[in-house]
């Protein structure tokens, strides 16, 4: 794209409290990835830079468009992933807010760059539209790529529906940006079931953004060759081989764990904390994330409507994974459902790590490779669980 | 009080504080041991340490060495009235944070990826971390804790650090003169006779002649003697 934009919009300036909790909002009836897209425009983004690669999502197009408005000052099509995550890195040294997406195939391409990031400091927002990364190719959703991310010590959060990815996008940048915590925040959500589909999204006025990013506030120093501290490079230690490179290594590693658990607290206060739980009393739970919340959401309201004992936890952050949280609210459940968009079933083997009696746990459903996952399903595990038949027919 | 995080050695490869269930302490409180307390029960106790253990030495970081923002050169001279009120402290400065290799000064600096170094060097068993960007803070102050038995005092101007014995936040000025002040109620109360003298120099640096002074002199810090922003230098070499 063109460089474009002296356009010099002008916004009312808020916290992301306010923004969040207390501004006006607008229905609008738009996909996940314009929510995405909203999202940033109302973050006072500095720099986004994109490999807008299909088949990711339209996110990095639309956000090209919102530079060309005005609401991004730099934008920029880098040469491909890894290119683009290393110079979301490099953008970081200097001191400014940025914003990049990828998803699939693409997003393992840049995971080189990507899982640097933390130890780093790198307080990027990274979009993630999930879509099937094995052979053989296909452009259709599977959360799998999800796992990839889950140990390099960013924040993960796992967006429901289109809301979701509204409001998790912009709580991405205060979480990431705050003194204690500095890291990246990776917000997730299912390709093409949330990106291309619409939902309602409340939104902000277009003409209110988050308080600009501020440099100096920050755990390292910005490379501002004018400003005296800030010229101090941020040196990584070099890796000799003695007891003192490694410790050093070593610390560094818990500092980013360190960092990744603070958010927490953040998590708590702009999202209303990392799980959502109804029916807290039941004897069978479903626990989900993101698509799969939704299609748990839908099967809880039948059991509802059958009367069956069957409450829901649906999990927005995947890292700080909200070990308490989980451990506290299934403590007198009987069973619990993971269904899950992916093979292997990540977030199930987080839960059966969380809770001290896992063989309550089933493993499933799981679909992938672009499958729908119909509600039938998880209402055939809910009949499994509490011993009564059910005639799936799908 | 239960003593979450204690001097050291804790061992060859501790936990965090943060793993080990430390918090940061909330606006208008501070960290001691770990546990929440008021700003002023924190700085008691970082008093008496400083009073009390050997070799009491305030290593001040980049963000007070430079006067780059308004409020920092009265945060360096309210330092160095709190160092002039500590029996025999030293300063000894982190002014980056690059590994030195092959070797560092110890007498003359710290540094955050082996600051055990200078801490067993110069025997320092209670000392006072400002200024430091909190990243190198944490780093330090950990491996601080892990390898030494240092009393760790941090003093910073945003939320604190969970690593630290007593960790003070949002500071500023002001509250270093509190601490001061709280010094010398503790020195009194302890008998401690001491008459209000300066740190000495740092024996490792050569004294620097001003009227001869290059930017050469500063060998690999000379990049940090670049001009400052708006500042225009007429008189160059």
């Amino acid at each position: 794209m063109s460089p474009n934009p002296e356009k010099k919009l002008e916004k009312t300036l808020v916290d992301i409290n306010y923004l969040l909790k207390e501004a006006p909002r607008e229905k609008h009836f738009i996909t996940g990835a314009q929510a995405m897209a909203e999202a940033v425009k109302r973050a006072s983004v500095d720099m986004a830079i994109a490999y807008p690669i299909t088949p990711q999502s339209e996110v990095m197009h639309l956000v090209g468009d919102i530079y060309a408005q005005g609401h991004i000052k730099e934008y920029y099509r880098a040469e491909e992933e890894l290119g683009t995550m290393s110079a979301i890195a490099g953008a970081a040294r200097a001191g400014v807010r940025l914003f990049t997406a990828t998803s699939g195939p693409g997003l393992l391409r840049g995971l080189e760059a990507i899982v640097s990031w933390p130890g780093h400091r790198v307080p990027a927002v990274l979009g993630i539209l999930t879509r099937v990364i094995n052979a053989p190719l296909s452009i259709q959703p599977d959360n799998i790529e999800m796992a990839y991310m889950m140990h390099c010590g960013a924040v993960m959060l796992h967006a429901e529906n289109q809301q979701d990815t509204f409001d998790f996008t912009l709580a991405a940048f205060a979480i990431a940006e705050k003194v204690d915590v500095y890291i990246p925040v990776a917000v997730a959500t299912e390709g093409f079931f949330v990106t291309h589909a619409k939902g309602y999204v409340e939104m902000t006025p277009e003409d209110m953004a988050l308080t600009e990013f501020d440099p100096v506030a920050a755990p390292v120093p910005a490379m501002d060759n004018e400003t005296p501290p800030a010229r101090i490079q941020r040196d990584a230690p070099v890796q000799k081989s003695n007891f003192m490179s490694y410790l050093i290594h070593a610390v560094w590693q818990q500092e980013i764990w360190d960092s990744n658990k603070r958010a927490m607290k953040y998590i708590y206060e702009y999202l209303g904390g990392p799980i959502e739980v109804k029916n807290p009393e039941s004897d069978v739970f479903l626990i989900a994330s993101g698509c799969a919340a939704a299609q748990a959401r839908e099967a809880w309201r039948y059991a509802q409507e059958a009367g069956l004992s069957v409450g829901l936890i649906k999990v927005r952050a995947i890292r700080p994974f909200p070990i308490d949280e989980i451990r506290d609210a299934v403590k007198n459940a009987k069973s619990i459902i993971v269904p899950e968009h992916n093979i292997i079933g990540w977030l199930c083997k987080e839960v059966k790590a969380a809770i001290p009696n896992g063989g309550i746990v089933t493993e499933g459903p799981r679909v992938y490779g672009g499958m729908t996952l119909p509600v039938e399903l998880i209402m055939k595990e809910i009949h499994n669980s509490l011993g009564l038949e059910y005639d799936l027919k799908l | 009080m239960l003593k979450k995080v204690t001097e050291g050695p804790a061992g060859y490869m501790p936990q965090s504080a943060p793993y080990m269930g430390v918090e940061l302490a909330p606006e208008g409180q501070a960290l001691l041991y770990g546990n929440k307390v008021s700003e002023e029960e924190a700085m008691r106790d970082a008093a008496k340490a400083l009073l009390t253990r050997d070799n009491p030495t305030i290593f001040p970081g980049p963000q007070v060495l430079w006067d780059w923002k308004d409020d920092v050169a009265a945060k360096a001279e309210a330092l160095l009235e709190l160092a002039s009120e500590i029996p025999n402290c030293k300063i000894i400065p982190m002014p980056d944070y690059r590994p030195k290799y092959p070797k560092i000064d110890v007498k003359a600096e710290i540094n955050p990826n082996h600051p055990n170094l200078t801490i067993l060097d110069n025997k320092i068993k209670a000392c006072v971390f400002v200024g430091v960007h909190c990243h190198y803070a944490n780093l330090t102050l950990r491996m601080i804790r892990a390898g030494t038995d240092c009393y760790t005092v941090a003093l910073c101007a945003y939320m604190g650090h969970e690593e630290a014995m007593a960790s003070i936040r949002d500071l500023h000025a002001e509250d270093i003169h509190k601490f001061k002040e709280i010094v010398i109620e503790e020195r009194n109360k302890l008998g401690i006779e001491w008459e209000t003298t300066l740190p000495p120099e740092n024996p490792s640096l050569p004294k620097e002649d001003l009227t001869t002074l290059s930017p050469a002199d500063y060998g690999e810090y000379r990049s940090l003697i670049m001009t400052r922003k708006g500042e225009h230098v007429t008189e160059v070499e």
